[in-house]
């Protein structure tokens, strides 16, 4: 059997990889991108000289024939899903048997006057980093529009060699469509602290042509302002990339639509990652979800269910984290941007600005929700754990310290979290367990409720 | 602050200048009443030699000139001797060896008298040219680093990738240094061994062997090119330096006579702290403490924000400074051996030398001590203390070579080779030189108690030279810090160092210590990789949610802290002692089967 991956990000590589330990089927990853496999998340620290492009391939170039899976540079045009086979760029048709779309996503553009001019540009793919280190070469100034994630990153490339950059941020505070109000502050703050021009509440009203097809400038709607640059990154969100099989008969919506079991509509046909949406999602979760660790799960999944394992998407309960500039974040559970009633928060934040814990908690069963932290680290599984037993705040507490995944001899907040919990709830519970491994593991290992 | 900065560097390559420029500055005069020989035989006739070819009252420019001119004299009396010998000229009850001046005599009576003969203005002014060389480039050095405390804290490796100095070089280049560097070592072992070429064709063999078992012996694809190792662009900064350190390496450990004006301008500080003038192991042990120091105080600013980085680099800053460097000295002073009590066996490998035994059991109560101390930290303080916490309680938080490359290496570490063909050479050549280091020091040993140094076609005198001179000195010295801006910082460490291999196999065996992955959080993004020093590809466990435990870990924490997600921790348990790594912690496809496969 022949299983051809359109794409070769972390959700089709992780479907080949377990295709190839579960089966000795033929596997072909088609990418127009880059020949092999590189880590799209690591994209911002090769334009900051923390690493080379080299450096971002989580496999050496031998791993792909000794394990069997076939890498084809080239681009599809379009899907016969009627006599199976793919139209590539140069012409020449590939069958299959099975196919795996995983074509990830593009960047978000919605229609600004200018938005296509040389030097406009999202940051998605490898030709999105060349394209902006071919405009970096003597930049006076970047506008990066959109206060998403990918948006302070590239705020953050641009500030590392020293170039200028202005974020247009429609939100009150940055990433506040997400983030609780306290949390986004922070992050704002550390922006501005790193000399960042935010602006916030502000929206494009057009990109400027210098009369020669490339950008000069920008208009700020609310202010009239107008910014000169020569260069502007679209950061207002990815979207599935799926629009070369608009005309087909796959379902599609905003993505591939698919079932659990990341079945398309049509026979032998699925959707992972970035591209797909999800009809039923699982409680708690969007229809798409666009990162890392779900595209790869949906890899792995779509490679049982090929491999005669049929297999549900269970993407577990959500986590995910990042880093704004010098403050790492995580998160467990779930933290929405603003307290739904009967939802209380316990709120920790450290003097510096720097560090916050939150906990989220049902106010009436006391049930831990969510964990929300910057710039201190928790341990994915205890967390995991807690709350997939649906501990009750109180319980939790006095072991909080076994969540704690600082390296050794930082400073530990747990004391102090407890202290507010009790200041605010007029208990007298107390720290009892200390951070360790071993207690880590009886945690995790005997305590399995089912 | 960039002027500042622009000031410090500015100051600093003044000071390299003059420092390597005053080399120059020396004459050399040799003397007749400075002709200091024990040896009756010999002195007789080189003192005869010496009026007859006239070299006293001569003054030569160079250490050059000076070594040729008295090395005229040495062969001359050399050939005297042999044909005095010959005709039975030699004195009655004299052996043969103490009248017959070998080639090795040559060498040390050359050096010693080229040392002696040296004069000029540094021994006029020693202290002018300290504060010219050391005084400045410290000064330089801290007006670069003060700067970086203050900004705001974070990871700051920009542009690491974009600097001639730190980018790193082509494979081919690589390849290039390493020949280069190996050949010459050999062929210069030819000479160091008095053109005995057992030593040097056995090395030789043993490099063909196990290039041979790393390329040929599993014909597979895993050996292609390997990857990190072929940046596209050649870092001609990072070369400069590297061939300066090399030549800097070379003289230090085998041509002391040519940087007598170095130990000169030291030589009053050595006066003050053990009492007698300087050698060239002074002149190491107090260049290489200022630069742990400066340097660690830069690593200090960097990782401001992180507590392990802080504890662990002033360890190695005040290990190098008080146990390596103040404490032997101040011993010297009190008429104690000079001893480093970090310093363990079989990285010091001439702990069981005899003269080093004969001078530990004449010192008295200190002496056996020493003795002691350095046997169980060898048979108890290894296992014992990597058990707890891993081979990092030595190798990044105590060990000399270590605080060098975690100091002066930090900016290189990114160079560090993370194929999978790197790893196979490491675990060939790092065993092979314990394994050497083994089979000599039993060697010597056996000699020690036995008083017979043949041992079947083996002479252990000429093992224990070529150890030396291949492994303690070309590896770990002109490789092994030569090699930082070439190969990354931990070269020695990783590839060489048969301590670092002891410690290894019980971090890997039997220890507490690994590294932990966090869940699923891993997006792959390989800094943790890029700037692990020991080119373990870091990212290939977190990927997969694998703890970490590989032999090779020092435990520095700079993975852990430059991974964006919060994945990695350094960690100790024992209740899994041994099945650490058995896990795979990603939280995925939750099917018991599957989660253990792999």
């Amino acid at each position: 059997m022949h299983i051809a991956i359109i794409g070769n990000g972390i959700s089709g590589v992780t479907a080949a990889r377990w295709i190839r330990k579960l089966s000795d089927h033929k596997i072909t990853i088609i990418s127009s991108e880059t020949e092999h496999f590189y880590s799209r998340t690591a994209l911002m620290y090769i334009y900051m000289g923390h690493m080379r492009y080299e450096d971002t391939k989580p496999y050496e170039d031998w791993f792909w024939s000794k394990n069997r899976i076939d890498l084809l540079h080239a681009h599809v045009n379009g899907v016969d899903f009627k006599s199976k086979h793919l139209d590539l760029d140069n012409g020449s048709k590939l069958n299959y048997d099975k196919l795996i779309i995983a074509t990830g996503s593009k960047s978000n553009k919605f229609g600004w006057p200018g938005q296509d001019l040389d030097g406009v540009s999202g940051l998605y793919s490898f030709q999105d980093l060349e394209n902006m280190e071919l405009y970096s070469e003597g930049l006076k100034r970047a506008v990066v529009v959109g206060g998403g994630l990918i948006g302070l990153e590239m705020a953050e490339m641009f500030h590392s060699r020293d170039i200028p950059v202005s974020m247009i941020v429609r939100e009150t505070n940055y990433w506040d469509n997400i983030m609780p109000i306290e949390e986004a502050q922070m992050i704002g703050d550390h922006i501005i602290e790193h000399g960042i021009d935010l602006r916030l509440e502000s929206n494009l009203q057009e990109i400027i042509d210098d009369g020669h097809g490339k950008v000069s400038g920008i208009i700020v709607k609310e202010t009239g302002d107008q910014i000169e640059c020569g260069y502007v990154g679209l950061t207002a969100g990815v979207s599935p990339n799926v629009s070369f099989l608009k005309e087909t008969d796959l379902n599609i919506e905003r993505g591939i639509v698919v079932n659990e079991y990341l079945e398309s509509n049509l026979m032998d046909v699925y959707a992972i990652g970035d591209c797909s949406q999800h009809s039923n999602p699982a409680p708690g979760r969007r229809p798409i979800e666009a990162v890392w660790y779900t595209g790869r799960i949906m890899g792995e999944t779509v490679a049982h269910t090929i491999c005669d394992k049929k297999t549900k998407y269970i993407p577990g309960i959500w986590f995910n984290s990042a880093k704004f500039l010098d403050i790492e974040y995580q998160v467990y559970g779930d933290i929405p941007r603003e307290l739904p009633n009967g939802i209380s928060s316990l709120f920790w934040k450290h003097a510096d600005n720097k560090k916050s814990i939150r906990i989220n908690f049902d106010t009436s069963t006391k049930v831990v929700i969510g964990f929300n932290l910057m710039g201190v680290r928790y341990r994915h599984e205890i967390c995991d754990k807690w709350l997939a037993e649906g501990i009750h705040i109180e319980e939790m507490l006095p072991q909080l310290a076994l969540a704690n995944f600082d390296p050794e001899f930082y400073d530990c907040y747990e004391k102090e979290v407890v202290a507010l919990y009790n200041e605010q709830n007029g208990t007298s519970i107390s720290l009892n367990s200390k951070r360790g491994l071993n207690d880590v593991f009886s945690f995790l290992k005997n305590k399995i409720r089912a | 602050m960039k002027t500042l900065q622009h000031i410090g560097i500015g100051l600093f390559f003044t000071a390299l200048v003059i420092f390597t420029g005053m080399l120059g500055l020396n004459n050399y005069e040799f003397k007749a009443d400075a002709i200091s020989i024990e040896n009756v035989h010999h002195a007789d006739v080189i003192k005869q030699k010496a009026l007859e070819y006239e070299i006293y009252n001569t003054t030569y420019k160079s250490s050059f000139a000076a070594e040729s001119a008295f090395k005229n004299v040495l062969n001359s009396a050399q050939k005297t001797l042999e044909e005095n010998f010959k005709n039975g000229i030699a004195p009655e009850g004299v052996s043969e060896w103490d009248y017959r001046m070998g080639n090795g005599w040559i060498k040390g009576y050359s050096n010693s008298h080229v040392i002696a003969a040296a004069n000029g203005p540094i021994k006029k002014s020693p202290m002018q040219f300290f504060l010219l060389t050391f005084g400045l480039a410290i000064l330089g050095g801290l007006l670069f680093i003060i700067p970086k405390f203050s900004g705001i804290e974070g990871i700051k490796n920009n542009s690491i990738y974009h600097h001639a100095l730190t980018r790193g070089l082509t494979f081919r280049w690589k390849a290039l240094f390493l020949s280069a560097t190996t050949l010459g070592v050999l062929l210069y072992g030819i000479s160091y061994m008095g053109y005995n070429l057992l030593w040097p064709i056995i090395t030789a063999v043993a490099t063909l062997v196990i290039m041979a078992l790393v390329i040929y012996k599993h014909e597979d694809k895993e050996n292609r090119p390997a990857r990190s190792s072929s940046p596209d662009i050649t870092g001609w900064l990072g070369m400069i330096a590297g061939v300066y350190f090399i030549i800097f390496y070379i003289l230090l450990y085998w041509m002391p006579q040519h940087i007598t004006a170095w130990t000169d301008m030291v030589s009053p500080i050595s006066q003050a702290l053990s009492g007698n003038g300087a050698s060239q192991w002074f002149l190491y042990g107090l260049m290489y403490s200022v630069i742990v120091i400066v340097m660690g105080l830069r690593m200090l600013a960097k990782y401001r924000h992180n507590k392990y980085q802080i504890w662990r680099t002033s360890s190695v800053m005040f290990f190098q400074t008080a146990f390596a460097f103040l404490i032997p000295e101040i011993l010297v002073r009190l008429n104690q051996p000079w001893y480093d009590f970090k310093n363990i066996w079989p990285l010091d490998y001439d702990f069981f030398f005899n003269y080093n035994l004969n001078e530990l059991t004449q010192s008295g109560g200190l002496g056996i001590f020493m003795l002691v101390w350095g046997i169980l930290l060898t048979l108890i303080g290894v296992p014992l203390f990597t058990y707890f916490f891993g081979k990092r309680w030595y190798c990044s938080w105590v060990c000399g070579c270590g605080g060098l490359a975690e100091t002066m290496g930090d900016p290189y570490r990114q160079l560090s080779d993370k194929s999978l063909r790197a790893w196979k050479y490491e675990r060939y050549i790092i065993h092979g030189v314990l394994l050497f280091a083994v089979i000599m020091t039993l060697m010597v040993l056996y000699s020690y108690f036995s008083g017979n140094s043949q041992i079947l076609f083996l002479n252990s005198d000429n093992v224990r030279t070529w150890y030396g001179f291949l492994i303690g000195s070309a590896f770990a010295g002109v490789v092994g810090t030569g090699f930082y801006p070439l190969m990354g910082n931990r070269v020695w460490c990783r590839f060489g160092c048969p301590l670092a291999a002891y410690l290894g196999l019980v971090q890997k065996f039997k220890s507490r210590f690994r590294i932990t992955t966090n869940g699923g959080q891993c997006i792959s993004c390989g800094n943790c990789s890029t700037y692990c020093e020991m080119g373990i590809d870091v990212r290939w466990y977190a990927q997969r949610g694998q703890d970490i435990v590989r032999s090779s870990c020092v435990g520095c924490g700079i993975c852990s802290a430059v991974c964006p997600r919060g994945v990695l921790r350094l960690e100790n348990g024992s209740v899994d002692v041994d099945s650490r790594a058995m896990e795979l912690r990603t939280i995925h496809v939750a099917e018991g089967d599957v989660r253990l496969l792999d």
